[in-house]
């Protein structure tokens, strides 16, 4: 093909030299990207197909190696902890996301009001995601304490004055936290929010991405700042609103460092999530094929939320022309 | 007259009320903002101010309930706790230090000349390979998982960094989306410049976008940090000696031991994060352009 090209006649004259610059372009680009491919392939695609091989078997990845077919697979809709788990997970998912991803957008769009001092209020905001856990968890535990910890000393004087002023005759006591069946989920939730900075930050950046004109022009126009803020904030932001909602999601979904420190699945497995979940049959009790067939069923999960997220973008995720 | 005047201070009025009427507004408006913007700030200041003030506290003081805000007096002897105990503290600082400062530089060099390829040079199949790149980008961690423990295991990498550290050299897809939006900046004809003046596809890279993306590799080099320093999936599964922790893992025994010494938990703990904090109060400005600059916005 190249040879009819006229612009290469040169390289017709010297038959043997096959090196055309497009070719060794490609060569070169093959070259670069070989890093990643090798990657891919070694810590990505090969464990991913492995993952679900494992599944097909009944393997302490030592002697055991034995076929048990569609076994864990099917387990995993019927095992009761895995349906605790996968229930846990999504409790904490779906709370998390919308929570989390509106909490963010809320300080971003507060913190972008031309306020004094923004470098300052920012750090404060941020510095949390920094730090994220086991250091977080061992100290949000301390915290939580129901009877000694700080969040109940300043809760329950509050409490037992409000039941003092309705004179209720049981007076309002505050929740023991991490220690209650039912308020251990939204304890890790709390937690998990004080981290919203890195989603802040990056708001931030698609903040002082929409030009001011808009907003000029808005004024003109009468559009006062909640008019504005609906109109042309929040639709100038909504890639970004995606970017951080597929993360997210991603994120709280495998939600794992947090519950191991602060409650190891308990009270009554209330926090058992899905990664301790398979964390724990597979490196506590050397089932790693039901662990891989439970990685697999978390991964679908995950998939379909994601795609989910995506799909229903086109409906309300509007990319500048 | 005294109608007239009604009128006309009416009509002069009017406007001048309503400016100063939107003026109140903007006034209370801002005043607001900065009683939210104050009130989150101390919120989300509160548990850290906390750590700090039990880990110097003067032991008579914590225990005392309510709670006391401000220490009588600031002392540092708790910091000393977690060296001087039965763990070996100093150690597992150590090898978080290694695991995080190689992990971030391999993720530096492997992703930025990933990301050039992706970014700079024509060959088949670029776009779907991409495409691969920003789809792996979202692979949850825990697929992977239980196979790459048994590679590791039979490489016999099992209580060595080298699991925490050697994957992080093959280009992790997050930094190569993060390096490649970045080059694509970067104007071609400096690359068609270079060319003309000799330069092959290797001097391109390490003459034009290495010195021009240093800021984009700092940006990478602090996420990176950060995650593997907080990390506690991987070295919780890779490693099973406790010399050879790191220190978020190490903290967790820590505090399996400590749980009625909170001053020393707390001290240990501050001193687990500092690194991170450190490192982001020394790069912030870079860290947080670098944000905007590199438009993560998807």
């Amino acid at each position: 093909m190249a040879t009819l090209n006229p612009a290469t006649d040169a390289g017709a004259r010297a038959p043997v030299r096959k090196w055309t610059p497009e070719r060794r372009e490609a060569l070169f680009g093959f070259f670069f990207i070989s890093p990643w491919i090798f990657g891919f392939l070694v810590f990505t695609l090969g464990p991913m197909i492995t993952s679900l091989v494992f599944g097909f078997y009944r393997t302490d990845l030592l002697q055991i190696w034995e076929v048990v077919g569609f076994k864990w697979f099917q387990a995993v809709f019927t095992d009761v902890l895995v349906r605790k788990a996968m229930f846990n997970t999504a409790y904490y998912a779906f709370i998390m996301v919308p929570l989390s991803t509106t909490l963010a957008l809320l300080i971003a769009v507060l913190l972008n009001q031309n306020i004094k001092g923004q470098s300052f209020w920012r750090t404060v905001y941020y510095l949390p995601s920094v730090v994220a856990g086991a250091a977080v968890a061992i100290l949000f535990k301390w915290l939580y304490q129901p009877d000694i910890g700080l969040l109940n000393s300043i809760l329950n004087p509050i409490l037992f004055r409000i039941s003092d002023f309705l004179s209720l005759e049981t007076p309002l006591v505050a929740p023991r936290w991490v220690f209650s069946q039912d308020w251990a989920m939204p304890s890790v939730i709390i937690m998990a929010l004080w981290g919203a900075g890195g989603a802040m930050l990056i708001f931030l950046a698609g903040l002082r991405g929409i030009p001011t004109a808009l907003y000029e022009a808005a004024k003109i126009d009468g559009a006062g700042p909640i008019r504005q803020f609906f109109s042309i904030t929040i639709p100038l932001l909504t890639p970004t609103i995606l970017f951080n909602v597929v993360l997210n999601i991603i994120a709280s979904w495998q939600v794992f460092t947090q519950v191991l420190i602060m409650t190891q699945g308990g009270p009554n497995n209330a926090t058992l999530t899905m990664v301790l979940h398979l964390y724990n049959t597979g490196f506590s009790q050397f089932r790693f094929g039901y662990a891989s067939a439970q990685a697999w069923a978390l991964f679908l999960a995950i998939l379909v939320f994601v795609l989910f997220a995506i799909r229903s973008s086109s409906s309300w995720v509007q990319y500048e022309r | 007259m005294a109608e007239n005047t009604a009128t006309i201070t009416e009509s002069v009025a009017l406007p001048l009320q309503r400016q100063r009427h939107y003026n109140v507004g903007v006034i209370l408006w801002r005043v607001l903002l900065y009683i939210v913007v104050l009130w989150g700030a101390v919120i989300f200041a509160i548990p850290f101010y906390w750590m700090i003030r039990t880990a110097v506290m003067p032991p008579y003081q914590v225990n005392l309930f309510p709670p006391e805000w401000i220490p009588d007096s600031i002392n540092f002897v708790n910091f000393r706790a977690p060296f001087v105990g039965p763990f070996p503290f100093a150690r597992w600082f150590g090898n978080s230090a290694i695991v995080s400062v190689l992990s971030s530089a391999g993720v530096v060099l492997s992703a930025s000349f990933v990301g050039f390829g992706f970014a700079r040079l024509r060959f088949p199949f670029r776009n779907l390979l991409f495409i691969v790149v920003l789809s792996t980008m979202m692979l949850p961690e825990h697929i992977k998982l239980i196979p790459t423990y048994l590679l590791f295991v039979q490489l016999g990498w099992i209580n060595t960094v080298l699991p925490l550290i050697v994957p992080n050299w093959f280009a992790p897809p997050f930094h190569v989306f993060l390096m490649r939006q970045f080059f694509m900046t970067i104007p071609q004809e400096m690359d068609d410049a270079a060319k003309i003046d000799g330069c092959g596809w290797l001097g391109i890279y390490g003459r034009i976008h290495i010195p021009l993306s240093l800021p984009v590799m700092g940006v990478s080099a602090i996420y990176q940090f950060t995650f593997t320093w907080n990390d506690f999936l991987h070295p919780l599964v890779y490693l099973q000696q406790v010399d050879k922790y790191t220190v978020a893992l190490g903290l967790r025994l820590f505090e399996g031991y400590m749980r009625s010494n909170i001053q020393d938990m707390m001290a240990a703990a501050l001193v687990a994060v500092m690194p991170t904090i450190i490192i982001f109060f020394i790069a912030q400005r870079y860290f947080i352009q670098g944000i905007v600059m590199t438009g993560v916005k998807g």
